[in-house]
């Protein structure tokens, strides 16, 4: 019993990571109906710049506040230059240039920062969490800004007008110009959003699993699971999703010692596509119905 | 008088309007084809024994690529996992030459049948998702399928980590040629008939009950096209054809290991197809080209950079040819038509 | 004249779907575009809106607007409500009714917006907490024009706006259209396949047929014309 609390709690810890990426993966599909691959990328540029900035001596809150704030510009440019130029293509073209933003970043991290592992510091210090065993103050300190961004863009979407505006964009553009909704820029807005939330994902994940150029592609998957998991039009779905994703995955590689660590990955998608196929638009998420 | 119905599932493949243009020029058609036919026979002869079997191996990746155009471009269901496929058929080529001693050629229908039943009972699950959702389920069985083949309870089948060494076939005794050129041949031959067995099926009625659920589901389904049915097939019938592609690649590699398998070989067939384009024959093989030349390319102009340049490369594609190649193609020749009839 | 269209042309593609069409608006008045299914009354609308490929010449209050984009043409006060109705159906009713209004920076003149619109329509207030899905195809049309309405506009664009309702609720539709026409000021650009309706609302009347201009005048001129009697008013 006290095993299984245990792993719950690893679970709930490296799930944090998830669901804050899980998040990321929700806004941006929130703001721009579809889903960014090199989001995770995108993130582990952030950590990149942020840790070139703590080398150079800058004080840690500082670098944070200015690396939040480079990546949403970023993320705002990235679609304007990127993207907007596919606006009218397919959604098969907008893929493949998310692909290859995903092999320009990765391959740009190896060559500016090299392959070796770095560590990253943390805000939160490593000490247990008033002693306990079960977690420590950086986990907790994770747990807590996932759910304090959680609340903020809560608050955004449902309670400003830029958010409805944004909402609107992503889910009917056509209307959203009839009422003078300038739906490009809502886009873009919707990226830099992202890219910031992933800036803070990264910089928060990069303690635990060390900074490398394939860091995020692992929480990425597990991030995306997640939020499909939790349903992509669920904010909270996604974080939700998040955590039973850190925590099957946990459980599975603990208690099921056969297939171990090579298959932990494989089991935790099995078990979500298990669910998708009783609740096939997540459990959280809406289904929508097509009206001929 | 409807307005499409913006706020629902929000993959929509593109469609092609290829087979209305196909019938517009039929006779230039024939002469193209017939030409690059015939080079096609000469070119082992031409080139040395490397560019050969990079030549084979273009077209390995085509038919691997139509595999996926027959379920993603004519089918619409979206599949970001069909280097399992290809790794599966690979696999199979392996284990019966190397455990069973069977010969090269019959491994190929056995590799297909084989996917066609895993690509059949994937189409089943597959009915109940759309789009994204069936994307990471599609996701997860190429991310799975290198796990497993490391998996350290089915080394006795799959070799682990070290795989499976595959012996390259021998040519027929009287052919006055070397290995490298009997491959390309053999796999010309299979490639061509399944590109002709694609191109019949697309044009047939089951063909145009697969592009009518495509487009609008409800109304195929509505006009008693058996939707489930022939949507679970074509899973099984777009397996089958990256799965012999997959057979043949073991053939020219003549090694499989887990890791040839990855993920990024499912994301590799997918841009290759998009750049093609989406729905053209054709196009398979233009994608397969780009899969082969373009990361070697890359990698000549800067070793450290070589993903980014790949993915520069792929950007300034995308942007000229929005369509891919097939899509850029039909506008040359809508243009040049235009110009001439003014 | 508010609204001055030359020599429009409209494309869908290579098709092309208006041949040379000329028009004009004053302030304040009410016309109507009658035609056929398919002779291309939407496409005009479309086109006004900046939502298709066009030629030639369309000025709103001097101004040229041929080219350009949507939302910019909107903002120049020019509401339209699309066939289909084009509801934002994921949010509340009452958020469909702010959106028509976000590009307005007034809040107090918003609220009080809200609150006519809502006088106008009181089946929307009684749902205003709804997600605008739920709503049956009457109450869509009627937020639709409540969210147009919304933007304050000094010219509307109406898209068919008794589609598919009952006989009743668009005679409620019109009158209502009628008054907002009398205590504002808005002037109205319907495009109608019911005729008798558009006639009675509109002063002045076009009919199109397969992308031209066929018949312009007085709407009593139109109505009583026998071709027009036969063909569309149905005696």
């Amino acid at each position: 019993m006290q095993l299984l609390l245990q792993q719950v709690m690893a679970g709930l810890a490296n799930g944090a990571i998830y669901a804050g990426m899980a998040l990321a993966v929700v806004m941006i599909f929130l703001a721009i109906d579809h889903l960014n691959f090199a989001q995770g990328e995108m993130a582990t540029f952030s950590a990149y710049v942020a840790w070139q900035l703590l080398a150079w001596g800058t004080p840690y809150w500082v670098a944070f506040v200015v690396v939040v704030i480079v990546s949403f510009i970023g993320g705002v440019a990235i679609e304007r230059i990127l993207f907007k130029p596919l606006h009218h293509a397919s959604i098969f073209a907008n893929l493949v240039a998310f692909f290859a933003l995903f092999s320009i970043l990765n391959s740009a991290d190896g060559y500016l920062w090299d392959y070796t592992i770095k560590t990253f510091p943390s805000p939160f210090g490593t000490k247990p969490l008033f002693g306990s065993v079960l977690i420590d103050a950086h986990e907790a300190g994770m747990i807590v800004v996932t759910a304090v961004l959680l609340g903020l863009l809560y608050l955004f979407f449902r309670g400003t007008r830029l958010g409805l505006a944004m909402r609107a964009a992503a889910a009917n553009p056509e209307s959203a110009r009839l009422v003078g909704i300038r739906v490009g820029w809502m886009t873009a807005l919707g990226w830099g959003i992202a890219a910031a939330i992933g800036a803070v994902a990264g910089m928060l994940i990069a303690p635990v699993v060390f900074l490398d150029p394939n860091m995020m592609f692992g929480v990425l998957l597990y991030g995306f699971a997640g939020a499909v998991l939790g349903g992509l039009t669920s904010p909270g779905g996604a974080v939700l999703g998040g955590f039973a994703v850190g925590i099957i995955e946990n459980l599975a590689g603990t208690f099921i010692p056969y297939f171990g660590r090579d298959l932990k990955l494989t089991i935790a998608l099995l078990v979500i596509v298990a669910v998708l196929m009783v609740r096939p638009a997540g459990i959280f998420g809406r289904s929508v119905v097509s009206r001929v | 008088m409807t307005t499409p119905q913006q706020d629902t599932v929000p993959f929509a493949p593109a469609v092609a309007e290829h087979d209305a243009r196909l019938a517009a020029w039929p006779a230039t058609r024939h002469w193209v084809l017939a030409g690059v036919l015939a080079i096609a026979l000469v070119l082992p002869f031409v080139f040395q024994g490397f560019v050969v079997f990079q030549l084979t191996q273009v077209m390995i990746y085509g038919l691997a690529i139509l595999g996926l155009n027959l379920l993603t471009g004519f089918s619409g269901q979206f599949s970001v996992g069909h280097g399992a496929f290809y790794g599966l058929g690979a696999y199979v080529t392996a284990i019966l030459m190397d455990r069973y001693g069977v010969a090269y050629y019959w491994t190929l229908p056995a590799a297909g049948g084989v996917c066609f039943v895993v690509g059949t009972l994937f189409g089943l699950p597959a009915l109940r998702l759309r789009g994204l959702y069936l994307a990471l389920v599609t996701f997860a069985a190429a991310v799975a399928l290198p796990q497993l083949l490391k998996f350290h309870g089915l080394e006795g089948w799959t070799g682990g980590v070290q795989g499976i060494v595959v012996d390259q076939p021998d040519v027929p005794g009287f052919l006055p040629i070397d290995t490298d050129q009997w491959l390309y041949y053999f796999t010309l031959a299979v490639v061509l008939v399944m590109f002709a067995g694609a191109s019949s099926l697309v044009k047939s009625r089951t063909g145009r009950a697969i592009m009518a659920i495509r487009d609008h589901e409800i109304a195929a389904a509505a006009m008693g096209i058996n939707a489930p049915l022939y949507k679970t097939l074509t899973f099984g019938v777009s397996a089958l054809f990256t799965g012999v592609a997959g057979a043949l690649g073991a053939l020219a590699v003549q090694f499989v290991a887990p890791d040839s398998f990855s993920l990024f070989l499912s994301l590799y067939f997918l841009v290759g197809l998009i750049l093609g384009g989406m729905g053209s024959l054709p196009g398979c093989l233009f994608g397969g080209l780009f899969v082969l030349y373009v990361p070697n390319i890359a990698e000549e102009v800067s070793r450290g950079l070589a993903g980014a340049i790949y993915g520069v490369i792929m950007l300034l594609v995308i942007f000229v040819m929005p369509s891919g190649a097939a899509g850029f193609t039909r506008l040359a020749f809508a243009y040049v038509s235009r110009w001439r009839n003014r | 004249m508010m609204l001055e269209v030359n020599g429009l042309e409209a494309f869908y593609g290579e098709q092309q779907a208006l041949f040379g069409i000329g028009f004009g608006l004053d302030e304040g008045r009410v016309r109507t575009l009658l035609g056929a299914n398919g002779a291309g009354k939407t496409t005009v609308l479309r086109a006004l809106c900046g939502m298709i490929r066009t030629g030639g010449d369309i000025r709103f209050e001097g101004k040229c607007i041929a080219g350009w984009a949507t939302e910019d043409i909107v903002r120049l006060g020019v509401a339209h409500v699309p066939d289909g109705r084009g509801t934002f159906l994921r949010v509340t009713v009452e958020e469909n009714l702010q959106l028509g209004a976000i590009t307005r920076r007034d809040r107090v003149g918003i609220a009080a917006d809200i609150e006519q619109i809502y006088h106008h329509f009181p089946r929307l207030k009684e749902r205003r907490t709804q997600q605008a899905g739920l709503l049956s195809g009457g109450e869509q049309q009627m937020l639709a024009v409540g969210r147009a309405l919304m933007l304050r506009p000094r010219l509307m664009l109406l898209d068919e706006p008794s589609f598919g309702l009952a006989p009743l609720i668009v005679e409620e539709l019109f009158a209502i259209l009628r008054q907002v026409n009398r205590d504002t000021g808005v002037a109205m650009l319907i495009v109608e396949q019911n005729a008798a309706l558009a006639l009675e609302l509109a002063e002045h009347a076009y009919l199109l047929e397969t992308g031209r201009i066929v018949m312009d005048g007085p709407s009593e001129a139109i109505g009583a014309d026998e071709g027009v009697r036969r063909a569309y008013l149905g005696y």
